[in-house]
């Protein structure tokens, strides 16, 4: 059900709104949509969550590969592959809360990247559902913000995406 | 054919010793070098120094319209009935929201239009300049592609890329918004016209699988009850010569599409008329009860299969050829998908079809067709014949009859159009033009504007009815000023006719804003254009009125037939239900 789909496009202003456009257009859904350019500044490289039925997938992949700009289209999902996500979390860390948030960091191996006398803001990444865990883990009312880029993918081995 | 211009004074500019041009030269150079015969336009403020260009040269001839929806419609009935691209050119802002229905109207059919919209100065885009819209945002879901110009040293390449994009692959319009200060005087760069453009990321297939092709063959060559069902791709693919070859060797059914019309010569035995919601009962049975459907440039559209969990009660193998791969497996499951340019599947098809040694089983061939003579003998196009009002139907028969059949057909959207598609037999492809995905009422006149430009000398009919031609009847402006002799038939019933149906079989004739009061004269309405008026109100002068309309050679002839306002389309599969759940007529209500 839920599918990873990279695609290589153009670096080119409004290729983003083309992709976004037909998912709502289609009725697609997106979990979670990242995308930068790569070692190529020419191209874009974009990664895609998204849920959907086997004919719905055919069909995101076709209506992805008929967009002019797009120049390849992969189903992660379809072999092995590796995904990460990063999330900073900014948590409350005051009196014995603080030995606490730096221990449960550790554990997930986040790094703590800013420190206040009264907060942490913690880098990890991992899959979604290590993120997921972690934030499950501390005590929810210390947390204070969360940002996460949604998920980047990557075939294993031999797997490549390119031109 | 002689068209009113005003005297253009300069000559033909030569660029000769002159290495650079600015931006509205390097544009109008452009369309030259595309060979573009006609721009169909409205002008304004951020494309003035296009139009002044355009001035200065006599190459391409613009077409003042009086509406941006009637340009690009008329671009579009250019397109679809001579395969040439159709060239727009309209103003930013309400010159492009204008625009918009043609263009959603040209993408849905796949057309390959190219429309060139004038935008505000690139300084002003995003401060809600006059006249200002996001043409790249608005129009993005309705083309195949859009590209906005930044820099004049871009345009040339561009404009090549919009060409050829529209026209590969499956065709359809691309937009190209150029901001004023692009085509300034000032602004210049050399011209390099590219002679063929290659994209990384844009490479449509044309080859079929042979590997797929192989399958179909076999499948094909063991069906018992065979059906071909083809669609617009057949038309937009040149492939009918190819297509008829092959239903005609396999001594197979054959039916078309709405879009499909004149794929397959309709006064053939073979052909089945029309399939779907108001197809022949004959083509909807052989469509569900086939065991094997060779689908061809068809996209198994709602209005055609009905409801697809009914359509497959009936088992059946399906073979689908196509351009375009997402239009395979989207509505319907299919054994065998072959993507690729129709004509040329076709021909690796027949090909390998003549060389394979098994062949299609004689008997059961002859089995189905007498089943298919046998739901033919239903007659199902039979209406009223001695009807003391005229029927619609009846007109289109007399038309087909004074045209021998050889006449451009254009239409609106309604009743008048389901009955132009039943009654009017096209033999030949391209000759049935009109809005068949979105349904865009007002097609029909500046569509027929465009056919006549394409194909001067030629009889050109628009079917439309009242309501439908009241949605861009300033055109008969347009066809004044550049003499297009159109033959406009309005079936007059004074309901918007299709709306009225629905309503009588669904809404317990609860007839909803459906009656149209305070209709105009038409007949004064078309002499205040200049033009022929005619209004017929007997069966009997329907025939002898038209054969006068078609002998004014010349003029543009307004016909008024005041029909049947009870007449129904039948036969009709209603929304949701299966191809074979049709209601035949009045008595099935």
């Amino acid at each position: 059900m839920r599918h990873i789909i990279s695609v290589l496009l153009e670096n080119e202003p409004g290729a983003l709104s083309r992709v976004s456009g037909l998912f709502s257009a289609r009725g697609y859904n997106i979990e979670s949509l990242t995308v930068a350019p790569t070692e190529d500044a020419s191209l874009s490289r974009m990664t895609i969550v998204t849920t959907g039925s086997d004919e719905v997938i055919e069909q995101i992949t076709k209506q992805l590969n008929k967009l002019i700009e797009v120049v390849k289209v992969i189903d992660l999902s379809d072999g092995v592959h590796i995904e990460r996500e990063l999330m900073l979390v900014k948590v409350r860390a005051v009196s014995k809360d603080r030995e606490e948030m730096k221990r449960m960091a550790d554990i997930f191996r986040g790094r703590i990247i800013d420190v206040t006398d009264k907060d942490y803001t913690i880098e990890l990444t991992g899959t979604g559902s290590k993120l997921d865990a972690f934030l499950s883990a501390i005590d929810r009312s210390a947390i204070l913000e969360t940002v996460r880029t949604g998920a980047s993918g990557i075939g294993r081995g031999d797997r490549v995406l390119r031109t | 054919m002689e068209l009113d211009r005003p005297e253009i004074l300069a000559e033909n500019r030569q660029d000769a010793g002159k290495k650079e041009l600015n931006g509205a030269e390097i544009v109008v150079r452009c369309l030259q070098e595309e060979g573009v015969e006609y721009l169909f336009g409205y002008p304004g403020g951020a494309v003035l120094y296009l139009y002044d260009e355009l001035f200065k040269q006599d190459k391409v001839k613009h077409i003042l319209v009086r509406h941006e929806q009637g340009a690009v419609h008329a671009a579009d009935g250019y397109s679809r009935s001579t395969e040439k691209i159709g060239v727009a050119l309209v103003t930013s802002g309400p010159g492009v929201t204008n625009a918009i229905t043609g263009i959603a109207t040209a993408y849905m059919d796949s057309i390959p239009l190219v429309i060139i919209t004038g935008q505000v100065p690139t300084h002003a885009i995003g401060q809600d300049a006059f006249q200002e819209c996001d043409t790249v945002g608005i129009t993005r879901p309705c083309v195949k592609h859009n590209f906005l110009i930044k820099d004049v040293k871009d345009i040339a390449a561009t404009i090549k890329k919009a060409f050829y994009i529209a026209a590969s692959g499956r065709p359809g319009p691309v937009v190209v918004d150029i901001p004023k200060d692009i085509t300034r005087p000032d602004h210049t760069a050399e011209f390099n016209y590219p002679k063929s453009i290659s994209m990384r990321s844009y490479n449509p297939v044309v080859k079929g699988h042979a590997g797929q092709i192989r399958k179909a063959v076999q499948l094909l060559n063991r069906a018992k009850r065979p059906m071909i069902y083809t669609g617009g791709g057949v038309v937009l693919g040149n492939a009918a010569p190819e297509l008829a070859q092959l239903v005609r060797m396999l001594n197979f059914p054959c039916t078309n599409t709405l879009m499909g019309l004149g794929g397959y010569p309709a006064t053939d035995r073979q052909f089945v008329g029309m399939l779907g919601m108001h197809g022949t009962y004959e083509a909807n049975m052989a469509m569900q009860h086939c065991d094997v459907l060779l689908a061809i440039g068809a996209r198994f559209d709602d209005r055609v299969i009905g409801n697809p969990a009914h359509f497959f009660e009936e088992p059946r193998s399906i073979i689908h050829i196509d351009i375009d791969p997402s239009s395979i497996s989207k509505r319907v499951k299919v054994d065998v998908p072959i993507v690729g340019n129709v004509r040329e599947v076709l021909q690796d098809l027949t090909r390998q079809l003549q060389a394979a040694k098994e062949k299609p089983d004689a008997i059961a061939l002859k089995s189905w067709w007498t089943q298919i003579d046998e739901w033919r003998g239903r007659n199902c196009l039979k209406y009223e014949r001695n009807s003391k009002i005229i029927k619609p139907q009846y007109v289109l028969e007399k038309l087909y009859e004074v045209t021998k059949g050889e006449a451009f057909v254009t239409s609106d959207v309604g009743q008048h159009q389901m009955w132009a598609a039943q009654f009017y037999k096209f033999d030949k492809p391209r000759r049935w033009i009109n809005s068949g995905g979105l349904g865009t009422m007002g097609f029909g006149l500046p569509a027929a504007m465009g056919v006549r430009l394409g194909n001067p000398g030629a009889d050109v009919a628009c079917v439309t009815g009242e309501g439908s031609i009241q949605m861009c009847i300033q055109e008969l402006s347009t066809c004044k000023q550049y003499h297009l002799p159109i033959k406009v038939i309005n079936l007059n019933n004074r309901y918007l006719g299709m709306v009225r149906q629905w309503q009588q079989v669904d809404y317990s004739s609860r007839y909803s804003e459906s009656y149209m009061n305070a209709l105009p004269d038409f007949m004064k309405l078309a002499e205040a254009y200049g033009h022929v008026g005619m209004l017929i109100e007997k069966p009997s002068d329907v025939e002898p009125a038209l054969k006068e309309a078609f002998k004014l050679k010349d003029r543009l002839v307004f016909m008024d037939f005041i029909t049947d306002q009870t007449e129904n389309v039948w036969p009709m599969v209603k929304a949701g239900k299966g191809l074979t759940e049709m209601l035949l007529g009045s008595e099935d209500l």
